[in-house]
């Protein structure tokens, strides 16, 4: 373990910090409305491929990151047709658009396999900050993807907790016939919701092929969509603390290959298994806490709300 | 009202499932795209074989009348779009078809060890298929019983070593060969003298290309060591690149890999550092690409389909190498080392040089072999088993089992 080994796990950590940020922020926003979303890993997928394919034809990674919002964006409003507007059972809606999600991107990238990036997004050079020791190298040299992400939990957590639009969200989530009787739209609301998950799952994977792995293959995701999924429990729906769950889960997948070179005998199948061991933990010291106080989630996830049954 | 908008709603959820189901679907798709390719190649190959052989003809026709039709199909584990082991294997299932002109198909992403190959294998039994090849290593086994099981249907199964007397064969490739080429090049290429190998999973397949490419890459560069990264995914692109990053940082300039997929090379580029690919020719999408050990399966699928055509097949443990064509490398006449390249591929084809020959020392510089290339230790495999004792020659079955990293190798055989 030396210098230039260490800056390259603290570089790594805040790069799979940020993907697994992206798709966990969205997934944040759709269950604050009261809808779980289990397609995570289909509109990243979907994200992907679209997103690398944009890159292909434009070589503009500006355009290409957007096209895979976009995409995730369009994919996820199924879910929210389905689970919301129709009021289907979120989980089978949500398993639905992964597996769908997962042939769809298959589909689509079929002649994409051979095919070099034609847009990526490379290192940002900030001048004098990306000159600092360690810090410069490690924080000031992240692609623009990961200032966005920060951008975006930033806005989220100050929108969730600061503004009317928050209160309303939450509120969809926590009682939707509450929020209905105050004049609240509750299917306009958690479409909203389901629609900027999908978009940020999208530009989660977007990320994926343009930035970490550039390139596309079938399975490229590899399950990190559900990590995402479970990160929003272990984060306590909160969009700081599933931030720090995102580094610390992010560190997890960028120790996996370094342990080996830093002489450390841990299997990586072991390693591979602990974000999800971390996540059943939270959910025990959760629901340990949440006996004399109300549940950190929100109350009305996974229920469909129709006006008449209420 | 409400009515019509509820049967507005219910007509727009069966098209969704419907969507998601199509979508689902797609990768089934391709299946049928495999088939239909067969009728216009065998277009293609119409016209072609008037110019080439008319006895070879003759004899397909007559065999053909005999037999009845031939066709083949192919099982494989993953998406045959992941630019590696499975996109190789359909490379040459398309090759064979326009060489023989049978019709052929296959599935993808077929489960090993499970319901879902017994199924794909029956329906291509039952859809008449008389040459089916399976192209993993964990179909072995049910492979294996449905030999048995159909003494009329050919089997031919990739990368194991089980076989019968009648209808069931084994193939696998000579890739340490190439391997160590694929050194030479690594060992000219590298300044810091460190080389990155991001490798899969500790088996003897794995390990066996690892240890050639070392000794090649020490062959034109004794201060060359191959610091090996062990993935535990043959398929993983996040994971691989992660991998090689790490590789990076421990100072390799030059990277390499057993996976299937191209994040190594992405790395490498990025990096500013050499890649030399796996699998197939990976020039056009890899920018710091130098050379690959690649697989051609064409001719040994042309082969199995025209020998069942005339009646011929016999059943083999085929261990192809080099000069059968089943592995090679291109040679890039950018490597200052390239004459010496041409020298060894011409040496083992030709059979006066081979990889594994002379004194071999292993990782911590136990001597395994002396200069006549017999033990002077017992060898057992990664599993445990015994694969040589002391005074045996270094033959296939030690090869087969290799469970020891050479001199040269930093890592852990343990994974």
């Amino acid at each position: 373990m030396n210098e230039t080994t260490l800056i390259g796990l603290f570089i790594a950590v805040l790069e799979f910090g940020t993907l697994l940020y992206l798709a966990a922020l969205g997934e944040t926003i759709a269950e604050k409305s009261g809808v779980l979303n289990l397609g995570v890993e289909g509109m990243m997928a979907v994200g992907g491929v679209t997103a690398f394919w944009a890159g292909v034809e434009t070589g503009n990674p500006w355009v290409a990151l957007l096209v895979g919002v976009i995409a995730g964006a369009v994919f996820s409003a199924l879910h929210g047709i389905v689970s919301v507007v129709l009021g289907a059972d979120q989980v089978v809606s949500g398993l639905a658009l992964t597996i769908g999600g997962l042939g769809l991107a298959a589909f689509i990238g079929q002649d994409l396999v051979v095919e070099p990036p034609g847009a990526r997004f490379e290192a940002t050079n900030l001048g004098p900050l990306s000159d600092i020791p360690w810090i410069g190298e490690i924080v000031f040299s992240q692609t623009a993807v990961a200032w966005i992400a920060l951008l975006l939990g930033i806005i989220t957590w100050l929108v969730l907790t600061r503004t009317r639009l928050g209160l309303i969200l939450r509120a969809v989530g926590e009682s939707a016939s509450a929020a209905d009787s105050s004049g609240t739209s509750v299917v306009k609301t958690r479409m909203i919701a389901v629609m900027i998950g999908g978009a940020l799952a999208g530009m989660s994977g977007a990320y994926l092929t343009l930035a970490l792995a550039p390139g596309w293959s079938e399975g490229t995701t590899a399950g990190r969509g559900w990590i995402a999924v479970a990160l929003v429990i272990f984060g306590a729906w909160q969009p700081g603390r599933v931030g720090v769950g995102a580094l610390l889960f992010g560190g997890l997948l960028a120790l996996e290959p370094r342990l080996q070179t830093f002489g450390v005998e841990i299997s990586p199948i072991l390693l591979s298994m602990l974000p999800y061991l971390l996540t059943i933990a939270v959910l025990v010291l959760l629901s340990i806490r949440s006996r004399n106080r109300p549940s950190v989630a929100p109350a009305a996830i996974g229920s469909a709300y129709r006006r008449e049954d209420r | 009202m409400i009515r019509t908008m509820q049967r507005l709603m219910a007509l727009l959820a069966v098209f969704t499932a419907f969507t998601l189901f199509a979508a689902a679907c797609g990768s089934d798709a391709s299946t049928d795209t495999g088939t239909s390719g067969a009728d216009d190649s065998t277009e293609a190959d119409t016209g072609d074989a008037d110019e080439t052989d008319d006895t070879d003809d003759a004899m397909e026709d007559d065999a053909a009348g005999d037999g009845g039709d031939v066709k083949a199909a192919f099982i494989m584990v993953a998406p045959i779009g992941d630019a590696g082991w499975n996109f190789m294997h359909n490379e040459g299932r398309l090759g064979a078809e326009a060489a023989t002109g049978v019709e052929t198909a296959y599935v993808d992403s077929v489960a090993e060890g499970g319901a879902d190959f017994d199924n794909a294998v029956q329906q291509f039994i039952d859809d008449g298929f008389n040459v089916i090849f399976t192209t993993s290593f964990g179909y072995m086994d049910a492979t294996e019983k449905f030999a048995a099981e159909n003494p009329d249907v050919v089997f031919e199964h990739i990368s194991g070593f089980k076989m019968n007397d009648t209808n069931f064969g084994n193939a696998f490739g000579r890739m340490y060969q190439p391997r160590y080429i694929a050194g030479m090049a690594a060992g000219a290429a590298t300044e810091t003298n460190k080389i990155g190998y991001v490798a899969a999973f500790p088996i003897p397949e794995v390990i066996r290309g690892i240890n050639a490419f070392t000794l090649g890459a020490q062959a034109v560069n004794p201060d060359a060591v191959v610091e090996v990264n062990w993935t535990s995914t043959w398929f993983d692109p996040g994971v691989e690149g992660n991998a090689a990053q790490t590789l990076i940082d421990a100072g390799a300039d030059v990277l390499t890999m057993h996976q299937d997929s191209t994040a190594t090379g992405e790395v490498a580029t990025a990096a500013g550092a050499t890649f030399i690919g796996y699998h197939s020719d990976m020039s056009a999408q890899v920018d710091s690409y130098l050379t690959a050990p690649v697989w051609d399966w064409t001719g040994y699928y042309t082969d199995i389909i025209n020998s069942v055509k005339d009646g011929s097949f016999a059943p083999a443990a085929y261990w192809g190498g080099i000069a059968d064509g089943l592995v090679d490398i291109s040679i890039p006449d950018s490597s200052p080392v390239a004459g010496e390249m041409k020298d060894v591929r011409e040496q083992i084809v030709n059979g006066d040089f081979d990889v594994f020959e002379g004194a071999i020392f292993d990782q911590d510089g136990n001597q395994i072999t002396d200069a006549d290339g017999n033990l002077v230790v017992d060898l057992s495999d990664p599993f445990g088993n015994a694969i040589g004792a002391v005074g045996d020659a270094m033959n296939d079955g030690i090869l087969l089992g290799m469970g020891f990293f050479v001199q040269g190798v930093i890592g852990s055989v343990e994974g």
